[in-house]
């Protein structure tokens, strides 16, 4: 699925990215405990949640996903922003709950990862 | 690459903020190493989880990892209260973190078993009281 359509599935506004709203996601992951994020392998993926603290653009780094969704019409502060932009992230708000955001997505072709275990 | 490629971080117990600045900047080390995704993936998330449990339980500490051709080893070090029983410790869900870190995204019991899940070998030394040191092998 391209950035822009879950753009538009979720009435979003972008934060940062703007340049990258053409790239695809593969998988997403709605979380707010950011190991259970870390055990999941699925590349290029979109992090849905409802935290706003830098290690939630880390945790995002480190799967070397694409994409975060903050839910709830929550903003994360202008520092965790800049993280994302440093990062290459595209980032993501809408005012839809973290349950009713996955949901558009999943139904519309968007499937959810798996946990890895090696 | 010759033999050894050291790199050592001390990591702030006292800021949360800048919990896993290190592991971010080992993932661009790796990155520029000319690592695989996977690697640098799995190099890194252990790191991080370890890195995040030295600021959340101990403290802080230090981290270092030594990139060698067919191995990378990770080297984390705290002066924190230490484990008392790491196979209870090692079971996923099992915590000790307060709510207020559980708020923060962290505190789930999924680190070290992570941990244990992206690397190839893991050892725990702790004494309570003390301090803990993890060993983590991740081979190339
Ligand atoms: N460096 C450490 N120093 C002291 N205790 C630790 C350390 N790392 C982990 N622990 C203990 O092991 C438990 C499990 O760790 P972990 O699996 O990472 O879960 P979490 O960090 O979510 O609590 C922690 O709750 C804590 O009691
Ligand atoms: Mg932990």
């Amino acid at each position: 699925m391209k950035i822009s359509t879950i753009i538009d599935l979720l009435h979003a506004r972008v934060l940062c990215g703007e340049d990258k709203l053409d790239g695809v996601v593969n998988s997403a992951c709605g979380c707010d405990m950011m190991s259970d994020v870390l055990a999941f392998v699925k590349e290029q993926a979109v992090l849905l949640t409802g935290l706003c603290n830098p290690q939630v653009v880390r945790t995002a780094v480190m799967m070397d996903m694409r994409c975060i969704v903050f839910v709830r019409g929550k903003l994360p502060p202008e520092d965790v922003i800049t993280l994302a932009k440093e990062a290459g992230l595209v980032v993501l708000a809408t005012d839809e709950r973290m349950y009713t955001a996955c949901g558009k997505l999943y139904i519309n072709g968007l499937a959810g990862g798996e946990v890895g275990n090696e | 690459m010759s033999e050894r490629v050291n790199f050592h971080f001390e990591i702030d117990g006292e800021n949360f903020t800048s919990a896993g600045e290190a592991s971010v900047r080992i993932k661009k080390h790796l990155r520029d190493m000319g690592f695989s995704p996977d690697t640098i993936r799995r190099v890194s998330v252990a790191m991080y989880e370890g890195e995040i449990n030295m600021v959340i339980h101990a403290n802080g500490g230090s981290a270092d990892v030594d990139v060698y051709v067919d191995r990378i080893e990770i080297t984390l070090a705290d002066k924190g209260p230490g484990i008392s029983n790491i196979e209870l410790a090692m079971q996923e869900g099992y915590s000790t973190a307060p709510d207020n870190i559980r708020s923060l995204g962290f505190g789930a019991g999924m680190g070290l078993p992570n941990m244990k899940r992206y690397t190839d070998n893991m050892k725990i030394e702790s004494e309570v009281g003390k301090g803990t040191t993890i060993y983590m092998t991740v081979n190339v």
